[in-house]
């Protein structure tokens, strides 16, 4: 198989790969955005941020959750159940079968993971966006999921994370999708109503709906560097309109300069930031 | 003629035959008439025909008909008055979600919505229809006023969608859209929504949260244009006939799925046909339902709110 890697490997390192076939390929992985080629193990070490150039790489939804909790007791807490087809959608594809070749792509269920665990021994409730799934696109079962994610905060008085990375409401279940976004925020304010901390961190990239609900409803609004985030996309508003946007436009730099968000934190530094945070918070 | 849809095409032309007949001076009055008559009933027939089978592509054209009553048509038809109330307080005055204090026969509420426009002068000066976020904030404004003098919320929703600008980006058109959401779901006083043209996307969403929604007949309401749906999932913007067919977006299909409450049957041949007919079925539709509404303590409106946000697509 010829793959992205095997074009881009400096020649001495595909020797040296043919030699000793017992390094499997996906023990590297190349930046995608200054394209240097990176050892996943001290990859990994680093949060997935590139050595080069500190670009965060995408990650998938459970290693965030993973890095993002202590390793002690966590547990998965929301339903475990694929988006239901409401409207029997069919475009070049059959919705059902975009599902089912999502959950290959991504091993997950959904476009959202929910785990309860503990963050520097710190009591909490996190959810992640699975980018893999769809786009992160946000169905009945993204908005169901998050839901138990933010009744299961209520019930035992914890403080809720999410991280969002998401294309918007997904357009295969229409409006059933759209109304995700006023359930989704309903029980935001359920939870701001109960005084309990939601923090909301948005990862590369997020638009629509999901922007347009979860993502912007945080009491704190975290972002990564360079997130992408906004409600149109930014190709849409140049072909609407016909202008050429500005440098830097709809990045993290940019949402904290306009006011949209509280702090820009390296992947890094979450933990402890949002740990800082959280222990000045008085709701238990 | 140019005000005839595609479909429309032949009730255009038995009416083209009507007016020449009764222009004509080749027959007897009596003849004309009784002609006149017969092409009158067969227009009605073909119409209920052609409207009562209408496909989600065809509801969208009527719903974008740029005859059909905007919001300021029905603020002049159903209000007794209608004090329009302006800006976000922060940075303007939005022109394509506008509200105020109304009554609607004796009934005090505020009623905001979606204004696009019918002259390009008008069109240009409402933005289309398409807020930006300052007709959000404005809109959240006076729906906390709302609440504050124990007024219910009468929404009307027309929107494209929320507009795609730099600026708006700038201004935080997410964060205004998802803030109406999050205060929508709380407010103590009862919110009624019809979606009486296009209910396009967060945009909409973004007044469209309450305790009672209804739909006119040919109204659409999705996640997103046909246009856009077709370029995101079809990767090709003409594919829109496609996308409005697979998204459902009309009124009769949404009911089905029990995401509004209620259908509101148009005049023959669509609400533009006859915007008064119009606006009476919907004042008469909005008076039942807020004395309805009205009748619940302020928990338990908020309860049953609540219940039916978590249960929009719940499996
Ligand atoms: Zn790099």
């Amino acid at each position: 198989m010829t793959n992205w890697f095997e074009k881009i490997l400096p020649s001495f390192l595909k020797k040296d790969q043919k030699k000793k076939s017992s390094i499997p390929l996906g023990l590297w992985k190349n930046c995608n955005s200054c394209n240097s080629i990176l050892y996943v193990p001290e990859l990994e070490a680093n949060s997935f941020v590139c050595t080069k150039c500190d670009h965060h790489i995408r990650i998938g939804a459970r290693t965030r959750l993973e890095m993002f909790l202590d390793p002690e007791n966590k547990e998965e807490i929301s339903s475990n159940k694929s988006g239901y087809d409401w409207l029997k959608f069919k475009d070049t594809k059959r919705y059902k079968t975009r599902l089912s070749e999502a959950e290959t792509t991504s091993g997950e269920k959904e476009a959202i993971v929910v785990i309860k665990g503990s963050l520097l021994k710190l009591p909490v409730v996190a959810a992640a966006f699975e980018f893999r799934f769809m786009g992160g696109s946000m169905g009945s079962m993204v908005g169901q999921k998050f839901v138990e994610a933010v009744e299961y905060s209520l019930k035992n008085r914890l403080p809720f994370i999410c991280f969002s990375t998401s294309g918007g409401a997904r357009m295969q279940e229409s409006l059933v999708s759209l109304y995700q976004m006023a359930r989704t925020s309903a029980f935001i304010e359920k939870m701001s109503k109960a005084k309990l901390p939601y923090i909301s961190v948005m990862i590369d990239p997020i638009y629509g709906g999901v922007a347009a609900s979860i993502a912007m409803l945080g009491d704190i609004n975290i972002a990564e560097p360079k997130a992408l985030v906004g409600f149109t996309g930014p190709r849409v508003i140049e072909q609407t309109l016909n202008v050429s946007l500005p440098e830097g436009f709809q990045k993290s730099e940019f949402l904290l300069e306009h006011g949209a968000i509280d702090m820009i934190i390296h992947r890094k530094e979450l933990r402890p930031t949002i740990h800082r945070l959280l222990t000045k918070f008085e709701y238990s | 003629m140019e005000d005839y849809l595609e479909f429309e095409k032949s009730i255009a032309a038995l009416e083209k035959k009507i007016i020449d007949l009764e222009s004509s001076e080749k027959f007897s009055e009596d003849k004309i008439s009784s002609e006149v008559d017969k092409l009158n009933d067969s227009v009605v027939k073909l119409t209920k025909k052609i409207y009562s089978n209408l496909s989600p592509w065809q509801c969208v054209q009527v719903a974008r008909h740029p005859l059909r009553p905007h919001f300021l048509d029905y603020v002049e038809k159903i209000c007794d008055d209608f004090d329009e109330l302006h800006g976000d307080r922060h940075f303007g005055d939005d022109r394509a979600l506008l509200g105020g204090v109304a009554s609607i026969d004796g009934i005090n509420c505020v009623l905001i919505g979606h204004e696009k426009g019918r002259t390009t002068e008008e069109k240009i000066y409402h933005n289309f229809g398409m807020s930006q976020p300052e007709g959000y904030r404005k809109a959240g404004r006076l729906m906390k006023l709302a609440e504050k003098f124990n007024l219910p919320i009468v929404s009307l929703v027309d929107t494209p969608g929320a507009y795609p600008g730099i600026d708006s980006e700038e201004r935080g058109q997410s964060e205004a859209i998802a803030r109406n959401l999050s205060l929508m779901s709380s407010l103590e006083v009862p919110i009624l929504v019809n979606i009486v043209g296009e209910g396009g996307s967060g945009g909409a969403l973004a007044i469209a949260v309450g305790d009672h929604i209804s739909m006119m007949e040919f109204a659409t309401y999705s996640v997103a244009s046909p246009e856009a749906c077709a370029s995101i999932v079809w990767r090709d913007s003409s594919k829109a006939e496609l996308a409005a067919e697979a998204m459902q977006l009309n009124s009769n299909n949404i009911l089905k799925l029990k995401l509004i409450d209620e259908v509101l049957e148009e005049p023959l041949g669509g609400a533009h046909r006859s915007p008064d007919q119009a606006a009476l079925i919907l004042k008469r539709s909005i008076l039942k339902n807020l004395d309805k509404l009205q009748s619940y303590s302020s928990d338990d409106l908020l309860e049953r709110r609540y219940k039916r946000l978590s249960g929009f697509g719940a499996i």
